[in-house]
């Protein structure tokens, strides 16, 4: 589905992603850990194509389609989804609205008409009942007012109304106290399926007792610099990063 | 006579206009003499001229001007102004009342709409006709107090509560560069509620109109008023639009003005806050693109103590236009325990276009709550990804977010919600 060949990117000149290589296929949960400044935010930043980041080596490719070619919108298109570390407040504009408008660019993309208003409500219940979101929260401005778990949760709400073949979750988990981890994973478990792919960037461990990956990447210095099955991030969390920094002889 | 005509200035063809016109002129003969010499002392605003350096005032009246047209739409050209389907109408075409497309036969218990010229003997004109628009304080007024030839007197009795809007529509049409000065009053007795709305409209418009309109609005205690411009002028057309407001004790009064078009649109709305717990609110949206000058000027005078002002104004400045935003907020000596809030907020879409904001607080007392902030930005770039990374186009983004910032103003407006619809569905067009 992902393929990530010698990815380098920088921004305002300087180089943080030094070569950063990933597969991921159709039905897989990745776990990229790595320290502070190691370049996970600025991995998920040029996936979903944020224009300060300069590609300046390597290829991207989604579904046999350069995705480093591609409008962000475009990305979103074709089945990307970023969920932000750090979800933005739109004042005087509506959740639902904006999440209508934004489906059926989508839907239009493919080809498809505009959603029927029932069949959106329908979705926008059932998909609100997934996060446990409150409907008041739904239908206020996005992100306005809200706590930094109601955020979160919102940003996987806003996952499972898009239903994206990728998601990247950016470190989905900071700020979340137990209880919203739990209901942030508990969502994220239920829209899993064998047909979408699911990207955890996180620093810590914890996410991962919920969100159960296939495989743990640990990205340090601009590469991943180690890749193993679920027990890898066991072996950091009790550990610490010094021990990758010790085995790559930084 | 012609070539002299040409070489004189606007103001000497002013004042020559004036001399020639004045006998047939309704009532009032003194006090407009005594306008034009205050017109004449003040003189047409130029770039030098503080309360005017942002517009250019000279430009828009230079050539050759008539006062009056004899240019008259049908019917159906004016019913297409009137996007309010339950309104008292009144239609004031080209400065003069027009009563086939008025509709104000069988009026509601308590109110009261003459023309300006008819109203002459009545006892509430006399008492207040002219008394709160100072024509020393303003070019404008002194011009439009000599001038003074159409427009409409409207009169709420004690306790009267009319529930439908009056729609006054100020229609300009011209087929030759002309000056009006519509002149308006409207007194709203004590306990009395109404809402009106002015909306200022070209139709057919093929040569440059230059419309100084002037509205005096006496709210007496109690009495709760919501005021709308609607601005919706096309680039022909020039527009001084002064709303002249006295509130007296616990009257309520909301100013909601909609600049949505129009080549130079300044606004002056003075509001006198002459009482104890008065409540006063100015709203205000700007959407300004091409050449257009949009200037608008309030000011919010507390006079007495216990009283609360509120003001907002937005605007999305594109293009090469300009915009102005002057709030000057006094609080007087007596006015203690005033609460006066105040607020600007602008979009600059483009590098071309020019914004000036400028609050101006000057408080006497000493136990009052008085704030203003303003902001001038671009579209924020994190709110556009943001969106941008959930399928929105950047165009449709950028839509959105414009869409939000307006809406602020808009849905300031409660209880109307057939003129909240229709503008919502202007201003959306307009970022399409």
């Amino acid at each position: 589905m992902l393929s990530i060949k010698n990815l380098h990117a920088s921004i305002d000149g300087k180089e943080i992603l030094k070569g950063v290589n990933l597969e991921v296929k159709a039905g897989e949960i990745h776990a990229i850990m790595g320290p502070n400044g190691s370049g996970k935010s600025t991995l998920s930043a040029v996936l979903a194509g944020r224009e300060d980041y300069e590609v300046t080596e390597g290829s991207v490719t989604f579904n046999e389609k350069d995705l480093l070619e591609l409008l962000p919108e475009d990305r979103a298109k074709e089945g990307v989804f970023l969920a932000f570390q750090y979800p933005v407040e739109i004042p005087g504009v509506s959740n639902v609205n904006f999440l209508k408008i934004a489906l059926n660019e989508i839907r239009a993309y493919k080809g498809l008409e505009p959603m029927e208003a029932k069949d959106f409500l329908v979705r926008l219940k059932e998909k609100q009942k997934l996060v446990e979101l409150d409907g008041k929260l739904a239908s206020r401005s996005v992100n306005e007012g809200f706590s930094g778990g109601e955020k979160k949760r919102n940003e996987i709400f806003q996952m499972a109304m898009l239903e994206p073949k990728l998601s990247i979750l950016d470190e989905t988990d900071s700020g979340l106290d137990i209880d919203a981890l739990r209901i942030v994973a508990g969502g994220v478990n239920k829209l899993k399926s064998k047909d979408n792919a699911i990207i955890v960037i996180t620093h810590y461990q914890r996410l991962l007792d919920y969100i159960v990956p296939d495989v743990v990447h640990i990205l340090y210095n601009g590469k991943i610099v180690k890749s193993g099955p679920k027990e890898l991030a066991l072996e950091l969390e009790e550990k610490g990063y010094d021990f990758i920094k010790e085995q790559v002889g930084a | 006579m012609e070539a002299e005509l040409k070489t004189m200035t606007t103001k000497d063809k002013l004042i020559a206009e004036f001399e020639s016109s004045k006998n047939s002129l309704f009532d009032n003969i003194q006090l407009r003499e005594q306008a034009l010499e205050a017109f004449s002392k003040q003189g047409i605003p130029n770039r030098k001229s503080e309360e005017y350096k942002y517009v250019n005032i000279e430009l828009s009246m230079k050539g050759d001007f008539a006062f009056s047209s004899s240019k008259k739409l049908s019917a159906k050209q004016i019913e297409s102004t009137q996007f309010l389907k339950d309104a008292i109408i009144v239609v004031i075409e080209n400065g003069k009342f027009n009563s086939e497309s008025s509709k104000v036969n069988s009026l509601p218990k308590g109110l009261q709409i003459l023309t300006i010229s008819e109203a002459v003997s009545d006892e509430s004109y006399t008492k207040h006709y002219t008394k709160y628009a100072d024509i020393n304080s303003d070019v404008f007024i002194a011009l439009n107090t000599a001038f003074a030839s159409g427009g409409v007197f409207i009169h709420l009795a004690k306790s009267a509560v009319i529930e439908t809007p009056i729609h006054i529509i100020h229609i300009s049409s011209v087929s030759e560069n002309t000056i009006l000065n519509t002149r308006n009053l409207i007194v709203v007795e004590e306990n009395a509620q109404v809402q009106f709305v002015e909306s200022y409209e070209t139709v057919d418009l093929s040569a440059k109109s230059f419309t100084n309109t002037l509205t005096e609005i006496v709210v007496e205690a109690n009495a709760i008023v919501s005021h709308f411009k609607i601005q919706n002028e096309c680039e022909l057309g020039s527009l001084i639009s002064t709303t002249q407001v006295v509130q007296k004790g616990k009257s309520v009064f909301s100013n909601h003005t909609f600049t949505l078009s129009g080549s130079l649109v300044r606004n002056n709305l003075n509001i006198v806050l002459d009482g104890e717990h008065i409540e006063s609110h100015l709203n205000g949206l700007y959407l300004t693109n091409g050449n257009q000058v949009v200037d608008n000027h309030t000011l919010v005078d507390h006079r007495k103590p216990n009283c609360n002002s509120n003001e907002l104004y937005k605007g999305i400045i594109e293009d090469k236009s300009s915009a102005t935003f002057n709030g000057k907020i006094y609080v007087r000596k007596d006015a203690q325990k005033t609460n006066a809030f105040q607020s600007n907020k602008n979009i600059l879409l483009s590098d071309d276009g020019t914004i000036n904001t400028k609050p101006q607080l000057e408080i006497y007392a000493d136990d009052v709550k008085c704030s203003h902030g303003t902001s001038t930005g671009k579209l924020d770039v994190d709110k556009i990804f943001y969106l941008r990374a959930r399928g929105l186009s950047e165009a449709s983004a950028k839509k959105l977010l414009m869409h939000a910032f307006a809406s602020e103003v808009l849905d300031s407006i409660k209880g109307m919600e057939e003129l909240h619809n229709y503008l919502e569905e202007r201003i959306s067009k307009r970022f399409e």
